[in-house]
């Protein structure tokens, strides 16, 4: 049985956003800051620390899920994707953030990376989710600037683009 | 918001954690999805000195149908059981509560087994547990013992589980013929915890209403067969009897009303829906 002492760093490897990545991080450490202050992976935003606010979702696994709630010692082997891993390259927007900026469905941004990261989860498992499901998601999400009404229109926006990319691809 | 240190072990056998569990005492937390136990740890409301992880072990990911009862292992997520092909024939009531549980994410990484440990006056699967009569199976290093929902909550946040403990399952008895069931929750916001949560279980001789978010504890009362001012009389003394409290939230008096009117909604809709 593998016993991890505490004030110790332990090995963790997991993979993040497609690559292998191997760390040293104490048990006690959360995540949130596993990702942002020893992979520097800092698209991840860390509000309240308790699992309310949902500014830190990231997926694991491919469900979105806090990652102020996970310990580094409960990561090792998982798969693990964050905002970085949203665009298809350098310069380009996913359609999801492309229909963000579109609709404004963000305006400080704080809470942005783990909206993009729950709805991104949504439209990969239900590519036709309406706009009860997409409210359904985001009530696991405070903003404070848009009142939300911009946020499902973004997301609905985006569901309408996939599709016609998809019918365009058949 | 950092939790304190802690060692943290990954058993691969049942046995090494009942070993664990026995040596290390209350000094040990068993941790499976963690959606209950982080934000404690962050807050500092807990401070065990071990953590036993057992997600490692399949053998406690399963939910099985046993005896005319559905046996939730204890690394069974919210969201696996959510997702269980035939949550809505064997338990309608879960199949209607378990959307109310947190959120989407939360339900991802928590357990069933995890939210009846924590004991939250306004959670949801207590509720459903003490709603339908069910139980709890707690294993140690010395015995297993089941114990049924009605003797396992003692309080806010405390349970019959002992020292050397350990939730192996709960088990939801599976809806009888000619039952129906509905769950009602009035919150701050979706996702929230419940001001007041009812559940409701009828069947042609007998109706029982479940409280949760009132008292310390989920609590289970029967209830008269009328539809009319008996019924409205019971319900008013379940609200007067549950020892509603002002608090941030709520008042006592708004507490007592919803107790009423929901658990009016719960028991007409139970009745109106049996299979």
């Amino acid at each position: 049985m593998p016993e991890l002492t505490a004030r110790t760093r332990h090995r963790v490897c997991f993979r993040l956003n497609g690559r292998e990545v191997e760390v040293l991080a104490e048990n006690r450490m959360l995540l949130s800051d596993l990702l942002r202050h020893e992979l520097g992976a800092t698209g991840t935003h860390v509000g309240c620390e308790h699992g309310v606010c949902g500014a830190c979702t990231i997926q694991v696994d491919g469900a979105p899920v806090r990652s102020c709630l996970i310990l580094a010692a409960q990561i090792d082997g998982a798969d693990v994707r964050t905002v970085e891993a949203l665009a298809p390259e350098p310069g380009r927007l996913s359609v999801l953030q492309a229909a963000f900026r579109e609709k404004h469905g963000l305006q400080c941004g704080f809470c942005t990376a783990g909206i993009l990261m729950t709805l991104d989860a949504l439209l990969a498992a239900r590519p036709d989710a309406g706009e009860a499901e997409i409210r359904e998601h985001l009530s696991g999400h405070l903003c404070r600037c848009t009142g939300y009404v911009t946020i499902v229109e973004a997301a609905l926006a985006a569901v309408e683009e996939l599709r016609k990319e998809q019918k365009d691809n058949a | 918001m950092k939790p304190p240190a802690f060692d943290f072990l990954k058993p691969d056998t049942l046995d090494e954690v009942l070993d664990t569990l026995h040596r290390r005492g209350a000094d040990a937390r068993i941790i499976a999805g963690g959606q209950s136990l982080v934000p404690m740890l962050n807050m500092r409301l807990a401070r065990p000195a071990v953590l036993v992880d057992i997600m490692r072990l399949d053998a406690l990911r399963a939910i099985r149908e046993e005896r005319g009862e559905i046996v939730v292992g204890a690394g069974v997520r919210q969201a696996a059981l959510e997702s269980w092909p035939q949550l809505s024939a064997k338990l309608p009531l879960l199949a209607r509560a378990i959307g109310w549980i947190g959120h989407v994410q939360t339900r991802a990484r928590g357990t069933v087994c995890g939210s009846v440990a924590h004991a939250d006056p306004s959670a949801e699967l207590p509720l459903s547990l003490i709603a339908l009569g069910g139980s709890v199976r707690l294993a140690s290093r010395r015995r297993k013992r089941t114990v049924a929902a009605s003797d396992f909550f003692l309080g806010m946040m405390s349970t019959a589980i002992a020292d050397g403990e350990m939730i192996e399952a709960v088990s939801f008895p599976v809806a009888g013929n000619g039952t129906g069931h509905a769950f009602r929750e009035i919150g701050r916001r979706h996702g929230d915890f419940a001001i007041v949560a009812c559940a409701a279980v009828a069947d042609a001789t007998t109706t029982h209403l479940a409280v949760g978010g009132v008292d310390d504890l989920p609590r289970r009362f029967a209830l008269p067969q009328s539809d009319g001012k008996a019924l409205d009389e019971a319900l008013n003394e379940i609200a007067w009897s549950l020892n509603a409290r002002d608090d941030l939230h709520a008042s006592a008096r708004y507490r007592r009303e919803l107790v009423r009117r929901l658990g009016r909604d719960a028991v007409m809709e139970a009745r109106s829906c049996r299979n």
